[in-house]
């Protein structure tokens, strides 16, 4: 059988409280909610809708029967039912937020007023294209930038999310290869890679090599070669690489992929760190997507939208999905339609639509607000950030590939706490209890125990000195042996460890009245 | 720059304390041959007055629905969103939090997942949904896959009212996953399609129906359902207007197995096409075999209630090449937006704004269907039509926009070279009786 | 008697006359914690030595058991999709995942008897 064998106990140990319980549960500004079914009713809403014209019914005996079970709230409830939820989570705005491979950086909220515009947020995507020229031409303008930025031919904007885009990628890789008569069985995916990549070549059919990375933590050359064949289509490498390093050798990775017909998939995930500094284009990159929600900040909303527009080189581009923006005499227009693209062969269409307009208009304010000067300087920030942190800590934590100047991520492994009893998610909680956000933890799967620290140009130097002197105490409380710091931690978060272990073998996915019923007995 | 906290004398001290002379020396494994020397020759930075202006003047060449007398659907639709849900998804903790992967500091979003898949089962009549897709149209390619890994089929049998960019992206996901999806041809004029139900075979995994459909049509599934399930195929239910559940039988009630639905008419503007919000909802027996991620209800260390991400083993960050997709972002915000805006309807505000679209688009048809030379195809629908008018639809769309009208979607602009007198036309709350008269007006003096 | 073989991926096979009983070891528990999901073949499925038998979930992890022989699928151990937690209490037990018939007696003689496992697993530290 296939394992893996990263430690994390998924079902926590009981804390054994240490504060008084108060008579509610609430801990003074931590006020418990409970769901909206609990506190809802049928008869209750919160909008005063007019009574609806007499009118004949056209549904055609179809009308729901019984009611919907939905539970309602006016409108006070309803602000301090979410305003509470809202409370209990931790954003960027609250904090440092140090996740790495996210890219929690700050979003600025003019970004937020340009989206909602009445002339962005209020267009709908089939208007007649005399009444959306100015969509049109922000779309172009995006268009312009990103490929001023990255150095290729063209662009497909239209994937809802980074994995949406490595999809659109490789199918158009596949596409290519399919143009020339070409059946190619396998792509090449680093040891290090997210998860998305092996995931996304085996939805297009491919069979999924890994390769391994060299005690340096990167790609070799060499290692590439010995696995490039006539049957492989393309690699999919990201860079700067997941272990927070730029792979040194990747011109000539890319020439010897060219070399053996194969294209070079690159995963955008981690373009923050270079912008200004490098162009993929130049690295020899076929395909590229680009996390718009992290390297030009629209916010993470807690989980989405995300907007993953790729850049192609001009070998693929013919290939890109439809819809995309052309120009058309003196106003744009968009092509929708396979039949409508002219000589280029698009492999298809990704979703209704054009993409996620929200997510360009945020991009461009930030894209405007920091200039060609800015993004560069931002790109820099982030490195110096990430390397200070490494600076700080090189002496009290352990690096998997030594010590080595890293891009805007620097990872550590869990040696430094062995023979402590402290993992990395006991270490990765205590931060919790210090009013940090934990690194990512357990990625790459490279590393062991890996913890991955994202800092981005946000942080201030104060912050980042206060955010290392607490790394710097952890460290020390781990070794002299205080584990029960680390163990029974979160202490002072609105829930303590949670049992993921239940939830998984007695999955309980929504609200019912009789789960109710069970609770209250 | 005003986004960048640090001075120049900060800067030198880090580099100090690495231990590098310069900001170079941090990129110097980035081969010196492409390395940039200069910033990419872009504009430098700009203040926001700048930006908001330069912005504003692209925003003023469009023209917004609420401005003028409207009715485009076909997917998305104008409804008023409460302010109460703007204000309340711009709060710092929703809008600037992450995917909540340290539970015990994202109670609020992994809560608001519970309660909008509890919402989405409830409006679906389904048993389990997940906490959202990026939107309807992929979440319908996604529900196809699902089906030929539960039936271990590859055939999907598409209906021919089914929203033509959804029937593309299921049909591009096909041919790049070597399966089949055979669409059935558009048919307007026809009633209902019991032909399809003929077209279901032992390869058949999955058939998939719009309702309303694409034309805006309504009809009981329950004996599509059947015919389905006598074969062992699925029935995906695809709705693009969530409104109308309010109002009609649910897919869940007529024996849907799989159902996927455009979430955007609750909570969400019209954003010109997305971020929206996919709906996904099934059956509990199908729960292991669903895409995206799910929210569940567990206990904590001290036996408090709380939510997690759950049944993760099916993600891509785990099963990697064996992942039941390989999506990794769901539409968090859009999900919170729809849920807040749902939660001030409640059942009853939910049946109240499903009747007023109803009445709204009953008013407009028989309004329209009094001009000499048009024709309503649409017998039985919820809150759009279609419409046949003399000479090319694209055409009169066009004259309307001169009236300051927008008046509906040409059939020919989503089904090219096809259907180019009809339009297919979207009455919701958000039109007031004066603007229906601007409509039928404005139609009856261009097709004078 | 029954004879216990294991694999070097951890899984076994408790020989019974010509049925074997297939599952993980307790030292494969360990390693995957808390079990929360089994998923398992039909009956009557042909497997050759090293296909995918079935697939054991934990929270963190999915694991794919493979068949350390080949035969035909008599019987899926369908009481782990209600309690997959047997897993962890009786993984060499009552918690076998599925049952065959064997086809080929003699691949047993490659995989290894308990004392040559015992110390394979000391061997992995």
């Amino acid at each position: 059988m296939s394992m893996n064998r990263e430690g994390r106990p998924t079902a926590p140990a009981a804390t054994g409280g240490g504060k008084p319980p108060t008579f509610t549960g609430n801990r003074a500004l931590q006020i418990e909610e409970p769901l909206l079914f609990e506190t809802g009713s049928l008869e209750k809403t919160g909008v005063d809708l007019p009574e609806p014209a007499k009118h004949e019914s056209r549904l055609g005996g179809l009308e729901r029967q019984g009611g919907t079970g939905l539970a309602g709230l006016t409108e006070p409830q309803t602000m301090r039912h979410y305003v509470r939820l809202s409370q209990k989570n931790y954003a960027i705005d609250t904090g440092f937020y140090p996740l790495g491979s996210c890219t929690m950086k700050h979003n600025p909220r003019l970004n937020e007023v340009m989206a909602r515009l009445p002339g962005f947020g209020d267009v709908h995507p089939l208007q007649p294209e005399r009444t959306v020229q100015g969509a049109l031409a922000l779309m172009d303008m995006l268009s312009h930038w990103l490929l001023e930025l990255t150095g290729m031919a063209g662009v497909a904007l239209s994937p809802k999310a980074g994995a949406h885009g490595e999809l659109c990628g490789m199918a158009a890789i596949k596409a290519a290869h399919d143009a020339k008569g070409e059946k190619r069985s396998t792509v090449l995916v680093p040891e290090s890679a997210h998860g998305t990549n092996p995931a996304t070549a085996a939805l297009l059919g491919y069979k999924v090599t890994s390769i391994p990375a060299r005690d340096n933590g990167t790609v070799s050359v060499d290692a590439m070669r010995a696995a490039l064949s006539g049957e492989v289509a393309g690699i999919m490498l990201t860079n700067p690489n997941t272990c927070g390093l730029f792979e040194p050798d990747i011109v000539e990775i890319a020439e010897a992929v060219h070399d053996a017909g194969a294209y070079f998939y690159c995963d955008g995930a981690n373009f923050n760190a270079i912008v200004g500094r490098a162009r993929p284009g130049d690295l020899g990159v076929d395909c590229m997507h680009i996390n718009l929600h992290k390297t030009f900040s629209t916010p993470h909303g807690g989980g989405g939208p995300g907007s993953g527009p790729v850049v192609f080189s001009e070998a693929i581009l013919p290939y890109a999905p439809v819809p995309f923006v052309k120009r058309n005499g003196e106003g744009l227009s968009l092509v929708e339609h396979e039949g409508d693209a002219g000589d280029a062969k698009p492999f298809g269409r990704q979703s209704a639509f054009h993409g996620q307009m929200g997510m360009f208009v945020r991009t461009m304010a930030y894209m405007l607000s920091h200039g060609s000067d800015g993004m560069r300087q931002a790109s820099e920030d982030a490195v110096l950030n990430a390397n200070y942190l490494r600076a700080r800590l090189r002496d009290v934590m352990t690096q998997p590939f030594g010590d080595q100047i890293c891009m805007h991520e620097v990872l550590f492994d869990d040696t430094f706490l062995t023979d402590s009893g402290v993992t990395t998610l006991d270490f990765a909680k205590a931060l919790i209890d210090e009013g940090f956000h934990p690194m990512t933890v357990y990625f790459p799967l490279v590393a062991h125990g890996a913890m991955l620290v994202e800092p981005t140009e946000s942080e201030t130097k104060e912050a980042l000195d206060q955010f290392i002197a607490v790394l710097r105490d952890l460290a020390k409380a781990a070794k002299a042996g205080d584990a029960e710091r680390f163990t029974g931690a979160p202490r002072y978060a609105p829930r303590a460890r949670l049992d993921e272990t239940r939830a998984a073998r007695e999955p309980r996915l929504r609200w019912t009245p009789e789960t109710q019923a069970e609770a209250a007995e | 720059m005003r986004y960048l906290p640090h001075t120049s004398g900060d800067r030198a001290a880090m580099l100090s304390a690495i231990g590098v002379g310069s900001m170079d020396d941090l990129f110097a494994d980035i081969p010196e041959a492409v390395r940039l020397k200069e910033p990419p020759d872009l504009p430098r930075h700009a203040g926001e007055q700048e930006v908001e202006r330069q912005l504003s003047a692209l925003a003023n060449r469009n023209v917004a629905a609420s401005s003028t007398p409207f009715f485009i659907g076909c997917g998305a639709y104008k409804h008023h969103v409460p302010a109460t849900v703007d204000h309340l998804i711009q709060r710092s903790e929703f809008l600037t939090a992450y995917t909540p992967y340290q539970p015990e500091i994202a109670q609020g979003t992994l809560q608001v997942l519970f309660e909008f898949q509890t919402q989405v089962a409830l409006l679906t009549g389904m048993e389990m949904a997940n906490a959202s897709m990026y939107d309807g149209s992929t979440g319908c390619g996604e529900a196809v896959l699902m089906a030929h890994r539960l039936t271990r089929r590859s055939k999907a049998i598409l209906s021919g009212g089914l929203h033509p960019h959804y029937r593309a992206v299921v049909e591009t996901l096909s041919r790049m996953s070597g399966a089949e999806a055979v669409a059935r041809g558009a048919r307007p004029e026809e009633a209902g399609s019991s032909d399809i139900a003929a077209a279901i075979d032992e390869d058949t995994s999955c058939v998939v129906v719009q309702n309303p459909d694409f034309f805006g049509r309504l009809r009981d599934l329950t004996e599509l359902a059947e015919a389905a399930h006598a074969k062992g195929a699925l029935l995906i239910v695809v709705v693009t207007e969530v409104v109308s559940l309010g109002a009609v039988q649910p897919p869940g009630s007529m024996g849907a197995d799989i159902v996927v639905a455009e979430g955007q008419s609750i909570g969400n503007g019209l954003n010109f096409g997305g971020p929206y919000v996919g709906l996904f909802a099934t059956r509990q027996k199908f729960t292991r075999q669903m895409p995206g991620r799910v929210c569940g209800e567990t206990v904590d260390a001290d036996g408090r209630r709380g939510f997690v991400l759950t049944l993760s083993t099916r993600e891509q960050h785990i099963r990697r090449e064996k992942a039941t997709s390989n999506i990794c972002t769901n539409s968090g915000l859009c999900a919170l937006a729809f849920t807040i805006h749902l939660s001030l309807l409640g059942d009853a505000g939910l049946k109240r704004l499903a009747a007023l679209n109803h009445a709204s688009a009953v008013a407009l048809a028989d309004a329209l269907s009094s001009i000499s030379g048009v024709e309503i195809l649409t017998s039985t629908f919820f809150n759009e039509f279609t419409i046949r008018v003399p000479g090319d639809a694209s055409d009169v769309i066009d004259a309307l926009v001169e009236k300051g009208v927008l008046g509906g979607v040409p059939v020919s602009r989503l089904l090219p070279g096809s259907h180019k007198d009809l339009i297919v036309v979207a009455a919701t709350e958000a039109n007031r009786a004066e603007d229906r008269e601007a409509y039928v007006k404005a139609l009856r003096e261009v097709l004078a | 008697m029954a004879e216990v073989r294991y694999t070097e991926d951890h899984e076994y096979v408790r020989v019974d006359g010509d049925t074997g009983f297939i599952g993980i070891s307790k030292y494969a528990q360990e390693q995957l914690g808390d079990v929360v999901y089994v998923e398992l073949p039909d009956a009557g499925k042909a497997l050759a030595k090293g296909d995918e038998a079935a697939v054991v979930e934990s929270v963190k992890a999915a694991a794919e058991v493979y068949a350390p022989v080949g035969g035909e699928i008599v019987e899926a151990n369908g009481e782990l999709e209600g309690n997959p937690g047997m897993v962890n209490q009786d993984p060499e037990g009552s918690a076998w995942l599925v049952k065959v018939k064997l086809a080929d007696a003699g691949e047993l003689g490659a995989l290894m008897d308990a004392d040559a496992y015992a110390k394979f697993v000391e061997g992995l530290g």
